[in-house]
């Protein structure tokens, strides 16, 4: 029987491996991808705690996540391509120029 | 009434006020000449409430507004014009506006005429706040305002260098006046500890609510009180050990010495201790009073005997009027409080009149004051010479004169209260002052004329001035013929003294050995010092070798000690702070605060390194340790 401690666990994998990503990736489109990974496996959490709790609120939660996410997937996106065209790397390396 | 309280009191203030206006502008008579007339406004105000009080015996009591009053503390902006206060008022602003008028010439050439008559009214307005107020609060403000305005007027030259204590014993205007300041600063603080006693005591700072409290308290806060507030008085009064100030404010304009010895400063002491007579005369403070009497004596003498071998015109006056402020204490301390006041004002006449004669001698020899380099002015300045005649022979105490009556009555009273000493001292006193007034007269009046050969070409002062200085003439010799309608004026409000039976017998005594005792000394002083040919005075240098002759020469060494135990210990003392704790201690605590936080803040600078992925790593870090801080306080509750 899957019960809420699977869900939670698998949630937390999710949000390391995103996690792990975000500190370690150096391509600013492997951070977007990261990201969502993190953004999911909280989405996860959501939908199952309120399963578990019998309360929609969760669920609807994690619906205005998707919906933000993608919207900002949509914005981010057309940043990267600006980004891109202009630097011609989505390197983070290459894009440290307000160095201190 | 009450607006003629008003006008006596803020005419001089207008005066100040409107003659700050033009205290940038070069010379302009006509700010002279309406400081002048606004004084002589506030005197004649001053005449009116004098005859008003005098007739129906009742003092004006105004209040003009609420001025403090939170809690408990209530504190009203309130003057009261009773026997005393009009007194001083009435001699203040006489006085005052003689000096005033006199400056219109004595500045004459003094391109700061303007802001002078500033500073000199508002001196005057201060003296007015001083003895008008109903309270200490109000008393203390004057006495304040007094103090600030010496400074400003004794340092008038303040461009004047500093010279050697040799050259010029008062160094220079700037460094008088600050002593003067300074001194004044270290006496208020005994006499605000005085006022707060009164204040703690009695849950008041109003006279008749402070004097009707007096009987409930303890032997030892009365003593107190008396001693606190006493020390005030020793202050602006120039009592010994405080006393130093006063010859050394000779530094400033000589009208300004004149106001300060005549009439808006030292007086302010013995003013206060007649304001507190319910005070200093219970039975508790006995012995308090006594020592006013004793110092008061001692100060007269002490003044007296420096006087003696002094050649500087300015400083004998200055060491007479000293002498003579231990007259009143000695009268105040013996009890007899209306015998003071009355001295005070027979003084402030004929001392004013003295100063003012020494301004027009010090105006005619060119800033000169060495008597030794004057005689024979009497050819050349025949008003100023009967001036100064009719002044000192006031000081000296003969009769019909006006010091006669007063002084003569200081003695008759120490004679009365059986203190011997004190009554002995203060003939030998009196024969001292005739001695060194004539001696100041005869030098520089009489004799051989000195001054030729020194290149000098004295002229007498302009004829306004000797005209304006003809009330005070007058005064001088009149002041004591009215000494019994003043004493039956006064007594509505001070205690009763009289002489007893005893004495009254023997008065004609006593004034006698006086009279003898002081006609001694001006025979001294016309033997050795006024005549002329072979008998002239001759500069004895072999006598300047002697030992008194020094000691008296340099005070008694009092300004040197000073400078020695006290000023130079202290600016040691100073030194060492600024270098050792201030520069090491607090200094380096604030710079050391400082760099800690350029150090910190350089180091962490190497955070910004402009990537992306660092900063994340950071936020991460960040978030890490704010979870784990909130996980261990949800434990801890």
């Amino acid at each position: 029987m899957i019960g809420l401690s699977h869900y939670l666990t698998l949630s937390a994998i999710l949000f390391s491996i995103g996690l792990v990503g975000v500190l370690r990736r150096r391509n600013l489109l492997m951070l977007f991808f990261a990201t969502e990974v993190m953004l999911n496996a909280v989405n996860i959490a959501f939908a199952a705690i309120s399963h578990y709790y019998n309360d929609l609120t969760g669920q609807m939660f994690a619906f205005f996540i998707i919906a933000i996410a993608a919207s900002e997937v949509a914005v981010g996106l057309g940043l990267l391509i600006v980004l891109y065209k202009k630097y011609g790397s989505l390197d983070l390396d290459d894009l440290a120029t307000m160095k201190g | 009434m009450e607006n003629l309280v008003y006008i006596a009191l803020f005419a001089p203030f207008a005066g100040s006020l409107f003659s700050a206006l033009f205290a940038m502008n070069p010379k302009q008579t006509f700010v002279g000449i309406v400081a002048s007339s606004l004084l002589f406004t506030s005197f004649i105000a001053s005449a009116m409430l004098a005859y008003h009080v005098s007739t129906t015996g009742n003092p004006i009591h105004v209040t003009m507004m609420e001025w403090i009053s939170a809690g408990d503390l209530f504190i009203p902006f309130g003057f009261i014009v009773d026997q005393v206060s009009v007194t001083m008022m009435v001699v203040v602003t006489l006085v005052s506006t003689v000096v005033h008028v006199y400056s219109i010439g004595y500045m004459d050439h003094d391109k700061s005429f303007n802001r002078f008559f500033s500073y000199l009214s508002a001196f005057v307005f201060s003296m007015m706040i001083l003895v008008m107020s109903d309270n200490f609060a109000g008393l203390f403000i004057g006495w304040e305002g007094v103090g600030v305005c010496s400074w400003l007027l004794i340092g008038f030259w303040y461009h004047k260098a500093d010279k050697t204590r040799e050259e010029n014993p008062s160094i220079s205007p700037s460094w008088a006046a600050n002593e003067a300041f300074i001194v004044n600063r270290i006496a208020d603080l005994g006499m605000l500890i005085g006022i707060f006693i009164l204040y703690w005591n009695t849950g008041s700072l109003q006279y008749d609510v402070v004097f009707a409290a007096l009987p409930d308290l303890s032997g030892s806060v009365l003593n107190a009180a008396a001693i606190f507030l006493f020390i005030g008085a020793m202050g602006k009064s120039a009592q010994f050990p405080l006393h130093t100030w006063l010859t050394d404010a000779m530094e400033g304009p000589t009208p300004v010495s004149a106001l300060i010895h005549a009439a808006t400063m030292v007086t302010a002491g013995v003013f206060l201790v007649i304001r507190a007579n319910p005070l200093f005369g219970m039975d508790e403070v006995a012995g308090v009073s006594m020592f006013i009497a004793s110092l008061g004596t001692f100060v007269a003498f002490y003044a007296a005997s420096m006087a003696l071998i002094e050649r500087d015109l300015k400083r004998i006056i200055a060491y007479s009027t000293l002498s003579q402020l231990g007259y009143m204490f000695a009268a105040a301390g013996l009890g007899a409080y209306w015998i003071a006041l009355f001295h005070l004002a027979a003084h402030a006449f004929f001392k004013a009149l003295l100063f003012l004669g020494a301004g027009n001698v010090m105006h005619a020899m060119d800033g000169e004051l060495d008597i030794f380099k004057m005689g024979g002015l009497k050819k050349v300045m025949r008003g100023t010479w009967i001036y100064m005649g009719i002044a000192s022979i006031a000081l000296a105490g003969l009769p019909i004169f006006a010091g006669f009556y007063s002084k003569d009555a200081i003695i008759e009273t120490a004679f009365n209260e059986g203190t011997y000493i004190i009554w002995f001292m203060l003939v030998l006193t009196a024969g001292m002052t005739a001695f060194y007034s004539f001696r100041q007269v005869f030098l520089s009046f009489h004799g051989e004329e000195r001054y030729k050969p020194l290149g000098f070409h004295p002229h007498e002062m302009y004829k306004y001035v000797l005209i304006a200085m003809s009330p005070l003439a007058l005064l001088a010799i009149s002041a004591g013929w009215f000494m019994d309608d003043y004493k039956a004026f006064i007594y509505g409000l001070l205690p009763h003294y009289e002489m007893s039976e005893h004495t009254h017998h023997i008065a004609w005594l006593l004034g006698t050995i006086v009279v003898i005792v002081a006609l001694s000394g001006i025979a001294l002083a016309y033997i050795k010092y006024a005549r002329k040919g072979a008998n002239a005075f001759k500069r004895d240098y072999e006598k300047e070798k002697t030992f008194i002759y020094k000691l008296l020469k340099n005070q008694y060494y009092v300004p040197v000690a000073y400078e020695m135990f006290i000023t130079k210990p202290y600016a040691m003392i100073s030194e060492h702070m600024w270098k050792d704790v201030d520069m090491k201690i607090v200094d380096s605590t604030v710079d050391g605060i400082a760099n800690f936080i350029y150090k910190s803040g350089d180091s962490a600078r190497k955070m910004q390194t402009g990537n992306l992925s660092n900063y994340l790593n950071w936020m991460a870090i960040g978030s890490v340790i704010l979870l784990v801080i909130a996980a261990i306080s949800a434990m801890l509750v």
